[in-house]
């Protein structure tokens, strides 16, 4: 299926969950300090490995950045 | 021109910066020396700085540890693998308080998401609340302003907005129920300092939250001004992270703030447009 992953079209397997929308953004280890959004709602981490992603869904995974 | 001001009176000059000694040091979080409550914490400094803008992450870290601050602000963006080194790494390390905020945020919609976000990433419930109207001024949406602060304060955030001078949208933030309220002198990134003290005095005046100046702050003299005002404290980015030497600016500013702070503490002799002499006029001899 694929999705928009931080803006960019990406192919995921059927079935795929928030966690390997996660993986796929390029986050390795346990994600801490990294959040995802889905369609604008936040996963919660515990709930991103049972999380089933579905086609043509806005997937945002931020962490955080320098600013003001 | 204000009409006070006229040639022939010996009645003092009242202006932003004149009030009386105890004006900010009556409200709320207030201590002998300095240290100032906010949220449910209290901190010794009263200085905060923005993280964004600096050459280097090491530049950074100098300027941090320079400056004092105890709270540093952090911002969301999408990950990026590329990506070296992490601004939350030097903040941990210096056992800083990272204080997310909602910078590119455009909507109370937008603005409460963000803040979702950065709760999971921070594990944090304090957001430095931005909702900005356009990118050419970056100055605060008003009504989506309030309207964000609403639904975070509802939901147990520690709200801090960055605000107009606008002394009734720091009154209605107030009113739902904001930690602080967090005035701009001028625009974000600007350096043109506070271009309306007596906005901001006002605001200082009524306010039963601390008072942050926020945005705008070019140099130590404007810091320095914004504590004479009465304000609880300065955050400040550009200013620092873009100066030639951000170490060194971050001290400058360490200093304007408390220098700014203990003028106010001790009240300033009032403006006169004529001398009065300090030396005493009795007892002069006779030498002619």
């Amino acid at each position: 299926m694929i999705v928009a992953l931080n803006g960019r079209r990406a192919e995921l397997p059927d079935g795929a969950t928030v966690a390997d929308a996660v993986k796929e953004a390029g986050v390795d280890g346990d994600g801490r300090g990294v959040a995802v959004a889905v369609d604008g709602e936040v996963i919660r981490k515990v709930e991103w490995g049972k999380t089933k992603l579905e086609g043509e869904q806005k997937v945002e995974v931020v962490h955080a950045v320098q600013g003001g | 021109m204000r009409s006070r001001v006229d040639s022939g009176s010996r009645t003092p000059v009242s202006v932003p910066g004149d009030g009386p000694a105890d004006g900010g040091a009556a409200r709320a979080g207030d201590q002998p020396d300095s240290g100032f409550d906010l949220g449910d914490r209290s901190w010794g400094s009263r200085l905060i700085v923005g993280s964004g803008g600096f050459p280097s992450l090491e530049a950074m870290e100098r300027a941090l540890t320079a400056s004092g601050a105890e709270i540093v602000t952090v911002a969301l963006r999408r990950v990026d693998p590329g990506a070296r080194g992490s601004a939350l790494e030097v903040i941990d390390r210096l056992g800083l308080f990272a204080l997310p905020n909602t910078a590119g945020c455009y909507t109370a919609r937008d603005a409460v998401r963000t803040a979702h976000l950065a709760r999971e990433v921070f594990e944090t419930d304090w957001i430095k609340l931005e909702v900005i109207g356009d990118d050419r001024t970056l100055f605060p949406d008003a009504v989506e302003l309030v309207g964000a602060a609403e639904i975070l304060v509802d939901e147990g955030f520690t709200v801090l907005p960055y605000t107009n001078d606008d002394p009734i949208l720091a009154r209605r933030l107030e009113d739902v129920g904001c930690s602080a309220v967090m005035p701009l002198g001028s625009p974000i990134g600007s350096g043109m300092g506070i271009r309306n003290p007596y906005n901001v005095q006002i605001i200082v005046e009524r306010a039963t939250v601390p008072v942050i100046l926020d945005a705008g702050i070019g140099t130590a003299s404007d810091a320095a001004l914004a504590m004479e005002l009465g304000c609880d404290g300065v955050l400040l980015s550009s200013s620092v992270a873009r100066a030639k030497d951000p170490e060194r600016m971050a001290l400058a500013m360490r200093r304007a703030v408390e220098a700014g702070y203990g003028a106010r503490r001790a009240g300033r002799i009032p403006r006169k447009l004529h001398a009065e002499a300090s030396t005493p006029g009795e007892g002069i001899p006779e030498l002619g």
